[in-house]
Protein backbone atom coordinates (compact mmCIF):
# COMPACT_ATOMS: atom_id res chain seq x y z
CA UNK A 1 0.00 0.00 0.00
CA UNK A 2 1.43 3.55 -1.15
CA UNK A 3 0.02 5.86 2.00
CA UNK A 4 1.54 8.67 0.23
CA UNK A 5 -1.75 8.58 -2.49
CA UNK A 6 -3.74 9.31 0.37
CA UNK A 7 -1.60 11.88 2.43
CA UNK A 8 -0.96 13.83 -1.10
CA UNK A 9 -4.06 13.90 -2.40
CA UNK A 10 -5.67 14.17 1.47
CA UNK A 11 -7.64 17.43 0.59
CA UNK A 12 -8.78 16.16 -2.72
CA UNK A 13 -10.50 12.87 -1.02
CA UNK A 14 -12.06 15.37 1.87
CA UNK A 15 -13.50 17.05 -0.87
CA UNK A 16 -14.86 14.30 -2.44
CA UNK A 17 -16.26 12.87 0.83
CA UNK A 18 -18.11 16.64 1.92
CA UNK A 19 -19.39 16.31 -1.60
CA UNK A 20 -20.98 12.18 -1.36
CA UNK A 21 -22.04 13.15 2.21
CA UNK A 22 -24.04 16.58 1.27
CA UNK A 23 -25.09 14.96 -2.32
CA UNK A 24 -26.49 11.84 0.07
CA UNK A 25 -28.40 14.30 2.77
CA UNK A 26 -29.88 16.64 0.81
CA UNK A 27 -31.63 13.43 -1.70
CA UNK A 28 -32.81 11.29 1.48
CA UNK A 29 -34.48 14.71 3.07
CA UNK A 30 -36.31 15.67 -0.78
CA UNK A 31 -36.94 12.11 -1.55
CA UNK A 32 -38.67 11.48 2.25
CA UNK A 33 -40.75 14.38 1.33
CA UNK A 34 -41.69 13.22 -2.53
CA UNK A 35 -41.63 9.50 -1.33
CA UNK A 36 -44.30 10.44 1.32
CA UNK A 37 -46.41 12.43 -0.92
CA UNK A 38 -46.32 9.60 -3.44
CA UNK A 39 -47.01 7.24 -0.83
CA UNK A 40 -49.70 9.13 0.01
CA UNK A 41 -51.19 8.95 -3.65
CA UNK A 42 -50.84 5.74 -3.70
CA UNK A 43 -53.20 5.26 -0.80
CA UNK A 44 -55.70 7.60 -1.15
CA UNK A 45 -59.24 6.30 -1.62
CA UNK A 46 -59.56 8.31 -5.39
CA UNK A 47 -58.61 6.09 -8.34
CA UNK A 48 -56.96 8.74 -10.72
CA UNK A 49 -54.16 10.01 -8.44
CA UNK A 50 -53.81 6.43 -7.12
CA UNK A 51 -53.10 5.80 -10.76
CA UNK A 52 -50.14 8.37 -10.57
CA UNK A 53 -48.56 7.93 -7.62
CA UNK A 54 -48.33 3.56 -8.98
CA UNK A 55 -47.35 4.95 -12.47
CA UNK A 56 -44.79 6.70 -11.02
CA UNK A 57 -43.13 4.11 -8.50
CA UNK A 58 -43.77 1.54 -10.91
CA UNK A 59 -41.67 3.20 -13.65
CA UNK A 60 -38.83 4.88 -11.89
CA UNK A 61 -38.26 1.85 -9.94
CA UNK A 62 -37.62 -0.42 -13.25
CA UNK A 63 -35.59 2.13 -15.19
CA UNK A 64 -31.54 2.62 -14.38
CA UNK A 65 -30.76 5.81 -12.00
CA UNK A 66 -27.95 6.43 -14.23
CA UNK A 67 -30.65 6.87 -17.43
CA UNK A 68 -32.48 9.10 -15.05
CA UNK A 69 -28.82 11.00 -14.19
CA UNK A 70 -28.40 11.33 -17.77
CA UNK A 71 -31.78 12.93 -18.91
CA UNK A 72 -31.14 15.94 -16.21
CA UNK A 73 -27.49 16.36 -16.94
CA UNK A 74 -27.74 16.59 -20.62
CA UNK A 75 -30.87 16.91 -21.57
CA UNK A 76 -31.57 19.87 -19.34
CA UNK A 77 -28.03 20.83 -19.00
CA UNK A 78 -27.99 21.29 -14.97
CA UNK A 79 -24.57 21.08 -13.11
CA UNK A 80 -23.12 17.40 -12.39
CA UNK A 81 -23.91 17.63 -8.44
CA UNK A 82 -26.99 19.22 -8.47
CA UNK A 83 -28.25 17.19 -11.75
CA UNK A 84 -26.94 14.00 -9.87
CA UNK A 85 -28.96 14.59 -6.15
CA UNK A 86 -31.47 15.56 -8.19
CA UNK A 87 -31.60 12.11 -9.90
CA UNK A 88 -31.13 10.04 -6.36
CA UNK A 89 -34.01 12.07 -5.35
CA UNK A 90 -36.46 11.02 -8.01
CA UNK A 91 -34.99 7.25 -7.82
CA UNK A 92 -35.01 6.54 -4.41
CA UNK A 93 -38.31 8.57 -3.76
CA UNK A 94 -39.94 6.04 -5.78
CA UNK A 95 -38.39 3.49 -3.18
CA UNK A 96 -39.63 5.09 -0.37
CA UNK A 97 -42.82 5.61 -1.53
CA UNK A 98 -42.73 1.62 -1.86
CA UNK A 99 -41.62 0.72 1.97
CA UNK A 100 -44.18 3.79 3.09
CA UNK A 101 -46.90 1.92 1.72
CA UNK A 102 -46.26 -1.97 2.23
CA UNK A 103 -45.89 -0.28 6.01
CA UNK A 104 -49.31 1.15 6.25
CA UNK A 105 -50.86 -1.65 4.43
CA UNK A 106 -49.34 -4.03 6.97
CA UNK A 107 -51.40 -2.88 9.72
CA UNK A 108 -54.43 -5.19 9.39
CA UNK A 109 -57.54 -3.82 8.29
CA UNK A 110 -59.58 -4.24 11.31
CA UNK A 111 -57.58 -1.33 12.68
CA UNK A 112 -58.72 1.26 10.13
CA UNK A 113 -62.51 0.00 10.66
CA UNK A 114 -62.39 -0.14 14.41
CA UNK A 115 -60.58 3.89 14.59
CA UNK A 116 -63.81 4.86 11.95
CA UNK A 117 -66.24 2.84 13.53
CA UNK A 118 -65.45 4.76 17.14
CA UNK A 119 -65.89 7.77 15.74
CA UNK A 120 -61.88 9.21 14.00
CA UNK A 121 -62.41 11.21 10.59
CA UNK A 122 -60.17 9.23 8.30
CA UNK A 123 -57.11 11.68 8.87
CA UNK A 124 -57.51 11.05 12.35
CA UNK A 125 -57.30 7.67 12.15
CA UNK A 126 -54.36 7.61 9.75
CA UNK A 127 -52.20 9.64 12.06
CA UNK A 128 -53.04 8.03 15.64
CA UNK A 129 -53.67 4.98 15.03
CA UNK A 130 -52.42 3.58 11.56
CA UNK A 131 -49.16 5.24 11.20
CA UNK A 132 -47.85 4.88 15.54
CA UNK A 133 -47.80 1.17 14.24
CA UNK A 134 -46.71 1.43 10.35
CA UNK A 135 -43.35 3.50 11.26
CA UNK A 136 -42.03 0.30 13.23
CA UNK A 137 -42.22 -1.28 10.12
CA UNK A 138 -41.13 1.66 7.80
CA UNK A 139 -37.89 2.55 9.35
CA UNK A 140 -35.53 -0.60 8.53
CA UNK A 141 -36.03 -0.52 5.18
CA UNK A 142 -36.01 3.65 5.11
CA UNK A 143 -32.27 2.59 6.46
CA UNK A 144 -31.94 0.71 3.74
CA UNK A 145 -32.94 2.84 1.22
CA UNK A 146 -30.52 5.49 3.16
CA UNK A 147 -27.54 3.24 2.51
CA UNK A 148 -28.31 2.22 -1.10
CA UNK A 149 -28.55 6.49 -1.20
CA UNK A 150 -25.19 6.72 -0.43
CA UNK A 151 -23.45 4.24 -2.47
CA UNK A 152 -25.71 4.78 -5.60
CA UNK A 153 -24.04 8.43 -5.29
CA UNK A 154 -20.96 7.12 -6.66
CA UNK A 155 -22.82 7.54 -10.19
CA UNK A 156 -22.33 11.32 -9.37
CA UNK A 157 -18.72 10.54 -10.64
CA UNK A 158 -20.30 9.38 -14.29
CA UNK A 159 -21.73 13.28 -14.92
CA UNK A 160 -18.82 14.53 -13.28
CA UNK A 161 -20.19 15.65 -10.43
CA UNK A 162 -17.11 15.84 -8.32
CA UNK A 163 -18.45 13.85 -5.58
CA UNK A 164 -15.36 10.49 -4.01
CA UNK A 165 -15.42 7.91 -6.61
CA UNK A 166 -14.75 10.85 -9.27
CA UNK A 167 -12.27 12.63 -6.85
CA UNK A 168 -10.76 8.98 -6.72
CA UNK A 169 -10.44 8.39 -10.58
CA UNK A 170 -9.32 12.16 -10.78
CA UNK A 171 -6.18 11.15 -8.35
CA UNK A 172 -5.64 7.44 -10.18
CA UNK A 173 -5.68 9.62 -13.94
CA UNK A 174 -3.09 12.17 -12.05
CA UNK A 175 -1.20 9.92 -10.69
CA UNK A 176 -1.05 6.22 -12.74
CA UNK A 177 -1.85 4.63 -9.08
CA UNK A 178 -4.87 3.21 -10.02
CA UNK A 179 -4.61 0.23 -7.74
CA UNK A 180 -4.43 1.93 -4.21
CA UNK A 181 -6.16 5.08 -5.30
CA UNK A 182 -9.48 2.66 -5.67
CA UNK A 183 -8.59 0.86 -1.93
CA UNK A 184 -8.87 4.50 -0.67
CA UNK A 185 -12.20 5.46 -2.14
CA UNK A 186 -13.20 2.10 -1.06
CA UNK A 187 -12.48 2.82 2.38
CA UNK A 188 -13.94 6.04 2.48
CA UNK A 189 -17.17 4.56 1.35
CA UNK A 190 -17.43 1.77 3.92
CA UNK A 191 -16.53 4.59 6.57
CA UNK A 192 -20.02 6.12 5.45
CA UNK A 193 -21.72 2.87 4.78
CA UNK A 194 -20.83 0.21 7.42
CA UNK A 195 -21.86 2.57 10.63
CA UNK A 196 -25.29 2.87 8.98
CA UNK A 197 -25.51 -0.76 7.83
CA UNK A 198 -24.75 -1.33 11.58
CA UNK A 199 -27.41 0.91 12.99
CA UNK A 200 -29.64 -0.41 10.77
CA UNK A 201 -29.18 -3.98 11.51
CA UNK A 202 -29.40 -2.55 15.24
CA UNK A 203 -32.07 -1.05 14.96
CA UNK A 204 -34.21 -4.10 13.18
CA UNK A 205 -33.36 -6.69 16.12
CA UNK A 206 -34.56 -4.02 18.71
CA UNK A 207 -38.07 -3.54 16.71
CA UNK A 208 -38.08 -7.22 16.09
CA UNK A 209 -37.74 -7.77 20.26
CA UNK A 210 -40.73 -5.12 21.40
CA UNK A 211 -43.11 -7.04 18.84
CA UNK B 1 -35.62 17.63 -30.28
CA UNK B 2 -35.89 15.24 -33.22
CA UNK B 3 -37.67 12.10 -32.53
CA UNK B 4 -38.52 11.40 -36.28
CA UNK B 5 -34.64 11.66 -36.85
CA UNK B 6 -33.47 9.75 -33.90
CA UNK B 7 -35.94 6.51 -34.34
CA UNK B 8 -34.83 5.45 -37.52
CA UNK B 9 -34.24 1.81 -38.33
CA UNK B 10 -30.53 1.75 -38.27
CA UNK B 11 -30.08 3.74 -34.44
CA UNK B 12 -33.01 1.05 -33.11
CA UNK B 13 -31.29 -1.44 -34.21
CA UNK B 14 -28.29 -0.69 -33.14
CA UNK B 15 -29.70 0.34 -29.63
CA UNK B 16 -31.45 -3.58 -29.49
CA UNK B 17 -27.71 -4.68 -30.29
CA UNK B 18 -26.56 -2.85 -27.01
CA UNK B 19 -29.99 -4.09 -25.54
CA UNK B 20 -28.50 -8.01 -26.22
CA UNK B 21 -25.61 -7.47 -24.86
CA UNK B 22 -26.81 -6.04 -21.26
CA UNK B 23 -28.81 -9.25 -21.21
CA UNK B 24 -26.12 -11.29 -21.85
CA UNK B 25 -23.26 -9.79 -19.32
CA UNK B 26 -26.90 -9.54 -16.82
CA UNK B 27 -27.46 -13.63 -17.57
CA UNK B 28 -24.08 -14.83 -17.20
CA UNK B 29 -23.56 -12.96 -14.11
CA UNK B 30 -27.00 -14.74 -12.44
CA UNK B 31 -26.42 -17.68 -13.05
CA UNK B 32 -23.00 -17.39 -11.85
CA UNK B 33 -23.93 -15.35 -8.70
CA UNK B 34 -26.33 -17.70 -8.10
CA UNK B 35 -24.15 -21.06 -7.57
CA UNK B 36 -21.58 -18.90 -5.75
CA UNK B 37 -23.91 -17.47 -3.50
CA UNK B 38 -25.48 -20.18 -2.95
CA UNK B 39 -22.46 -21.87 -1.41
CA UNK B 40 -21.61 -18.68 0.46
CA UNK B 41 -24.96 -18.54 1.94
CA UNK B 42 -25.24 -22.07 2.44
CA UNK B 43 -21.68 -21.79 4.63
CA UNK B 44 -23.37 -18.95 6.41
CA UNK B 45 -26.50 -20.39 7.28
CA UNK B 46 -24.73 -23.79 8.86
CA UNK B 47 -22.27 -21.65 10.60
CA UNK B 48 -19.20 -23.27 9.04
CA UNK B 49 -16.35 -22.19 11.66
CA UNK B 50 -13.65 -19.92 10.12
CA UNK B 51 -15.56 -20.08 6.66
CA UNK B 52 -18.57 -18.43 7.89
CA UNK B 53 -16.88 -15.53 9.36
CA UNK B 54 -14.58 -15.07 6.43
CA UNK B 55 -17.59 -15.03 4.35
CA UNK B 56 -19.17 -12.41 6.66
CA UNK B 57 -16.82 -9.94 6.23
CA UNK B 58 -16.34 -10.19 2.66
CA UNK B 59 -20.04 -10.04 1.66
CA UNK B 60 -20.56 -7.43 4.52
CA UNK B 61 -17.77 -5.19 3.06
CA UNK B 62 -19.01 -6.16 -1.11
CA UNK B 63 -22.50 -5.13 0.07
CA UNK B 64 -21.24 -1.50 1.62
CA UNK B 65 -19.86 -0.49 -1.80
CA UNK B 66 -20.52 0.94 -4.40
CA UNK B 67 -21.37 -1.02 -7.59
CA UNK B 68 -19.33 1.53 -10.19
CA UNK B 69 -16.41 1.44 -7.82
CA UNK B 70 -16.02 -2.20 -8.25
CA UNK B 71 -16.85 -2.28 -12.12
CA UNK B 72 -13.83 0.79 -12.14
CA UNK B 73 -11.77 -1.62 -10.00
CA UNK B 74 -12.04 -4.83 -11.51
CA UNK B 75 -11.40 -2.98 -15.31
CA UNK B 76 -8.48 -0.87 -14.32
CA UNK B 77 -6.99 -1.33 -10.88
CA UNK B 78 -6.79 -5.52 -11.25
CA UNK B 79 -5.02 -5.34 -14.49
CA UNK B 80 -2.12 -3.61 -11.94
CA UNK B 81 -1.75 -6.72 -10.32
CA UNK B 82 -1.31 -8.57 -13.36
CA UNK B 83 -5.35 -9.68 -13.85
CA UNK B 84 -6.12 -7.85 -16.88
CA UNK B 85 -9.72 -9.09 -18.58
CA UNK B 86 -11.47 -7.38 -21.79
CA UNK B 87 -14.92 -5.61 -21.19
CA UNK B 88 -17.59 -8.43 -21.36
CA UNK B 89 -15.77 -10.69 -19.27
CA UNK B 90 -14.48 -7.83 -16.31
CA UNK B 91 -18.21 -6.48 -16.41
CA UNK B 92 -19.27 -10.04 -15.62
CA UNK B 93 -16.79 -10.54 -12.84
CA UNK B 94 -17.40 -7.18 -11.77
CA UNK B 95 -21.09 -8.09 -11.48
CA UNK B 96 -20.87 -11.03 -10.57
CA UNK B 97 -18.58 -9.99 -7.24
CA UNK B 98 -21.43 -7.77 -6.20
CA UNK B 99 -24.71 -9.96 -7.08
CA UNK B 100 -23.05 -13.02 -5.24
CA UNK B 101 -22.80 -10.79 -1.92
CA UNK B 102 -26.35 -9.56 -2.44
CA UNK B 103 -27.95 -12.66 -3.26
CA UNK B 104 -26.22 -14.77 -0.77
CA UNK B 105 -27.83 -13.07 2.28
CA UNK B 106 -31.06 -13.09 0.19
CA UNK B 107 -30.74 -17.12 0.03
CA UNK B 108 -29.18 -16.94 4.22
CA UNK B 109 -32.28 -15.40 5.38
CA UNK B 110 -34.35 -17.78 2.81
CA UNK B 111 -33.16 -20.82 5.10
CA UNK B 112 -33.46 -18.44 8.28
CA UNK B 113 -36.84 -18.10 7.71
CA UNK B 114 -37.84 -21.96 7.46
CA UNK B 115 -39.14 -22.99 11.23
CA UNK B 116 -36.65 -24.55 13.70
CA UNK B 117 -39.54 -27.27 14.34
CA UNK B 118 -38.86 -28.14 10.68
CA UNK B 119 -35.69 -28.96 11.50
CA UNK B 120 -36.42 -30.80 14.93
CA UNK B 121 -38.77 -32.93 13.35
CA UNK B 122 -36.23 -33.73 10.12
CA UNK B 123 -33.14 -34.41 12.21
CA UNK B 124 -35.71 -36.60 15.17
CA UNK B 125 -37.11 -38.59 12.10
CA UNK B 126 -33.73 -39.67 11.34
CA UNK B 127 -32.24 -37.57 8.65
CA UNK B 128 -29.18 -36.40 8.55
CA UNK B 129 -28.12 -32.79 9.24
CA UNK B 130 -27.10 -32.61 5.15
CA UNK B 131 -30.54 -34.66 4.55
CA UNK B 132 -32.49 -32.04 6.21
CA UNK B 133 -31.23 -29.29 4.46
CA UNK B 134 -31.38 -30.87 1.38
CA UNK B 135 -35.06 -32.65 1.75
CA UNK B 136 -36.84 -30.40 4.35
CA UNK B 137 -35.37 -26.89 4.43
CA UNK B 138 -34.35 -25.90 0.72
CA UNK B 139 -37.70 -26.92 -0.91
CA UNK B 140 -39.75 -24.46 1.29
CA UNK B 141 -36.91 -21.68 1.45
CA UNK B 142 -36.24 -21.81 -2.38
CA UNK B 143 -40.21 -21.15 -3.03
CA UNK B 144 -39.60 -17.57 -0.59
CA UNK B 145 -36.50 -16.87 -2.63
CA UNK B 146 -37.84 -16.57 -6.38
CA UNK B 147 -39.38 -13.15 -5.22
CA UNK B 148 -36.46 -11.14 -3.88
CA UNK B 149 -34.54 -12.78 -6.49
CA UNK B 150 -36.25 -11.68 -9.30
CA UNK B 151 -36.20 -8.55 -8.27
CA UNK B 152 -32.66 -8.63 -7.99
CA UNK B 153 -32.14 -9.86 -11.28
CA UNK B 154 -34.25 -6.40 -11.77
CA UNK B 155 -31.52 -4.80 -10.11
CA UNK B 156 -28.62 -6.46 -11.71
CA UNK B 157 -30.65 -5.77 -15.19
CA UNK B 158 -30.35 -1.41 -14.41
CA UNK B 159 -26.80 -2.15 -12.69
CA UNK B 160 -25.33 -3.15 -16.29
CA UNK B 161 -26.26 0.09 -17.43
CA UNK B 162 -23.03 1.34 -14.90
CA UNK B 163 -20.43 -0.88 -17.16
CA UNK B 164 -21.10 2.22 -19.63
CA UNK B 165 -17.75 3.79 -17.64
CA UNK B 166 -15.83 1.05 -19.14
CA UNK B 167 -17.33 1.84 -22.44
CA UNK B 168 -18.83 -2.11 -22.43
CA UNK B 169 -20.95 -1.98 -25.33
CA UNK B 170 -24.34 -2.24 -23.72
CA UNK B 171 -27.89 -0.07 -24.05
CA UNK B 172 -26.27 2.78 -22.02
CA UNK B 173 -23.23 3.01 -24.00
CA UNK B 174 -24.58 2.20 -27.75
CA UNK B 175 -27.41 5.48 -26.40
CA UNK B 176 -24.30 7.55 -26.03
CA UNK B 177 -22.77 6.81 -29.41
CA UNK B 178 -26.04 7.59 -30.82
CA UNK B 179 -26.77 11.43 -29.36
CA UNK B 180 -22.96 12.18 -29.39
CA UNK B 181 -23.64 12.42 -33.21
CA UNK B 182 -26.21 14.60 -33.13
CA UNK B 183 -27.43 16.48 -29.35
CA UNK B 184 -31.01 16.68 -31.37
CA UNK B 185 -31.32 13.00 -30.27
CA UNK B 186 -30.22 13.24 -26.86
CA UNK B 187 -34.07 12.96 -25.60
CA UNK B 188 -35.73 10.81 -27.63
CA UNK B 189 -32.94 8.29 -27.67
CA UNK B 190 -32.94 8.61 -23.80
CA UNK B 191 -35.98 8.09 -23.44
CA UNK B 192 -36.53 4.89 -25.47
CA UNK B 193 -33.76 3.49 -23.76
CA UNK B 194 -35.87 4.02 -20.52
CA UNK B 195 -39.09 2.31 -21.97
CA UNK B 196 -36.33 -0.44 -23.21
CA UNK B 197 -34.86 -1.19 -19.77
CA UNK B 198 -38.74 -0.88 -18.51
CA UNK B 199 -40.32 -3.16 -20.47
CA UNK B 200 -37.97 -5.63 -19.73
CA UNK B 201 -38.20 -5.23 -15.63
CA UNK B 202 -41.81 -4.47 -15.62
CA UNK B 203 -42.46 -7.53 -17.20
CA UNK B 204 -40.51 -9.63 -14.48
CA UNK B 205 -41.96 -7.36 -11.74
CA UNK B 206 -45.21 -8.33 -12.83
CA UNK B 207 -44.33 -12.27 -12.87
CA UNK B 208 -42.56 -11.80 -9.98
CA UNK B 209 -45.48 -10.78 -8.09
CA UNK B 210 -47.78 -13.22 -9.72
CA UNK B 211 -45.91 -15.72 -8.28
CA UNK B 212 -45.54 -14.51 -5.25
CA UNK B 213 -49.14 -14.21 -4.53
CA UNK B 214 -50.60 -17.51 -6.34
CA UNK B 215 -47.93 -19.80 -6.06
CA UNK B 216 -45.60 -19.23 -2.99
CA UNK B 217 -48.10 -17.82 -0.75
CA UNK B 218 -50.88 -20.57 0.32
CA UNK B 219 -53.22 -19.27 2.90
CA UNK B 220 -51.16 -19.43 6.52
CA UNK B 221 -47.87 -18.82 5.36
CA UNK B 222 -45.29 -16.52 6.48
CA UNK B 223 -46.03 -13.49 3.43
CA UNK B 224 -42.69 -13.16 1.63
CA UNK B 225 -42.82 -9.66 1.92
CA UNK B 226 -42.69 -9.88 5.79
CA UNK B 227 -39.62 -12.02 5.57
CA UNK B 228 -37.43 -9.69 2.84
CA UNK B 229 -39.08 -6.68 4.08
CA UNK B 230 -35.75 -4.88 2.67
CA UNK B 231 -35.83 -5.93 -1.14
CA UNK B 232 -36.23 -3.45 -3.73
Amino acid sequence: MDFSILTNNIDMFLEGLKNTIIASLIALICSLVLGILIAIFRIAPFKPINWLGTAYVEFIRNIPLLVIAFFIFLVFRIPGLAAGTMALTIYTAAFIAEAIRAGIQSVPKGQMEAARSSGLTYPQAMWNIILPQAIKIVIPPLGNQFINLVKNSSIIAVIAGGELMYQGDLISARTFVVFDTYIFVAMFYLVLTIPLSLGVGQLEKRLAKNN
Amino acid sequence: MDFAGAYTWVNIKFLLEGFGVTLQVAFFAIILSFFIAGAVGTVRYAKVPILSQVFAVLVETIRNLPLLLIILFTFFALPEIGISMEKIPAAIVALTIFEAAMISEIIRSGLNSIDKGQIEAGRSSGLSNFQTLRYIVLPQALRRMVPPLVSQFISLLKDTSLCVIISLPELTHHAQVIYGQNSGYLAPILLFIAFMYFAVNYTLSVISRRLEVKKFNPPGSDSVSRIFPLYS
